[in-house]
């Protein structure tokens, strides 16, 4: 248990969060950057996924990025990125980020609309609505819970994908554990990871509160049986997993 | 020798190594038994990883359906373990087992509970009631009854979940070589920081190739060990 005391009496040492490389600079950098990346992901696949799940087409193309995306290590895209004329740039570390929240985002999106009940959506054509309120105004109600499981799920992936960005020496948390380990500080690598834990289980925590808070449907689910106790949570495992 | 330059150019050697290509045969050829090597790590590290994680998945699955209380608490603790950037996890397991392929395999086998856990209780959930209680009748109890009619029926949610998580695994076993033993991961860190272009790549195509193959060999044994479900697919 040493190791881990130790890395405790690093994280409360208070001349270790200030200064250009203190905690404190490299926390900001890793929100940031998981902020904008989430961002640009989210700009990219929403879109793209719901209105391929409202059109019913394009399936195989949204669960194979999502498999491409699990076989690809995160710390091979970060390591050939760096090697193109990016190089040090922080582009390098968002551009790694986007491609790996993408692929969550995207599935989820198209297995939420897909998984709206057919019944709803016949009735509400019956009723004539058009293509356009369909989406509005029934469907992307229903599927709010997936595809808020995926944004979910990207964010612990970006999240995570960050704090590798550091063996490239890109910016983030993760700078403190590798420059830990390069200065062979024990305490100093064991209170980064503890930071950069605590950091993803309160995000993580904050995206569930999140994704019940933004569910229109979240009073008709009332006492949910246990069997249905994980609706909601990204579609796993056969669609979509990925970790970094 | 024909020569089409100036004769000092035909001294120095020119090759694909030298021009730092991203595809280099020269690199195969020289450097084959660290590749190998990296190679023979990386199967090992996430077959022993796969393999224990399957074993303590299925203890904790069967656990959570005997123990109703307990399935919340593992599929919660499995789920917030999941969390953790890969990174930080072999960082915190490094105090206790050092530089080791352990605090690799240990993280690895951690992060494939979640998907594991999950697998194989969708897939026993999913055994219809009258089919259990028909087993019952015939005499089926305890480790019988999930040998021989819950595990087989559950086997194709089971499969999805191991095939999935041997993939995921096979990705993140790169981040080991923080420290020292990530495989093919251990190649890209140097070739990253030496700036040598195939090495880099070549290891990163092995990983998605490892990957595939892999996915391919688990889709082969589900067939072979599910012969009733052929029938239905075709």
């Amino acid at each position: 248990m040493n190791g881990l005391l130790d890395g405790l009496g690093w994280l409360f040492d208070g001349a270790n969060w200030g200064g250009p490389a203190g905690i404190g600079t490299r926390l900001v950098e890793h929100l940031w950057l998981t902020g904008l990346s989430m961002l640009i992901a989210c700009a990219i696949a929403l879109p793209i996924g719901l209105w391929l799940g409202h059109l019913g087409r394009g399936g195989t193309l949204a669960i194979n990025i999502s498999n491409v995306g699990r076989a690809v290590p995160t710390f091979a895209i970060l390591a050939l990125l760096y090697m193109t004329p990016l190089g040090l740039s922080v582009w390098t570390t968002i551009i790694a980020l986007v491609l790996f929240a993408i692929p969550p985002i995207l599935t989820n999106a198209y297995v939420g609309m897909r998984e709206v009940d057919p019944d709803a959506v016949e009735a509400a054509r019956g009723m004539g609505m058009s293509g356009g309120q369909l989406l509005r105004g029934i469907e992307l109600p229903l599927a709010v819970p997936l595809v808020m499981g995926g944004v979910r799920l990207a964010t612990v992936q970006v999240l995570a994908t960050a704090t590798l960005a550091a063996v490239i020496s890109g910016p983030g948390l993760g700078r403190i554990i590798t420059s830990g380990f390069g200065r062979q500080d024990l305490a100093q690598v064991v209170g980064g990871a503890i930071i950069v834990g605590v950091l993803a289980l309160v995000v993580e925590g904050l995206m569930a509160l999140l994704q019940r808070a933004v569910d229109p449907m979240r009073r008709a689910r009332r006492a949910p049986p246990t069997r249905e106790r994980d609706r909601g949570m990204p579609v796993m495992p056969d669609e979509v997993v990925s970790g970094a | 020798m024909a020569l089409s330059g100036p004769v000092h150019t035909a001294t120095l050697t020119d090759n694909c190594l030298v021009r730092n290509d991203w595809v280099c045969g020269e690199y195969i050829r020289t450097r084959q038994d660290e590749i190998v090597e990296a190679l023979i790590q990386h199967v090992t590290i996430t077959a022993i990883s796969v393999v224990i994680g399957f074993a303590v998945a299925l203890v904790l699955a069967v656990a959570a359906r005997r123990w109703g209380w307990l399935r919340g608490t593992i599929l919660g603790t499995s789920t917030a373990l999941y969390t953790i950037p890969s990174l930080a996890l072999f960082s915190l397991l490094f105090p206790f087992t050092g530089i080791s392929a352990t605090t690799v395999i240990i993280g690895l086998v951690l992060y494939s509970l979640t998907i594991l856990v999950r697998g194989i209780l969708t897939g026993l959930d999913a055994v219809p009631a009258d089919v259990r209680e028909s087993a019952v009748g015939m005499g089926y109890d305890g480790f019988r009854l999930l040998r021989n009619v819950e595990l087989p029926l559950a086997m194709p949610a089971i499969f999805a979940s191991l095939r999935v998580a041997t993939v995921s695994t096979i990705a993140l076993t790169t981040v080991g070589m923080i420290v020292n033993h990530g495989g093919l991961g251990n190649l890209i860190n140097r070739g990253q920081s030496s700036n040598f272009h195939a090495e880099v790549l070549t290891a990163s195509v092995l990983c998605v190739v490892l990957a595939l193959i892999a996915d391919a060999l688990l889709l082969g044994l589900q067939r072979w060990l599910t012969p009733w479900r052929r029938a239905v697919s075709s």
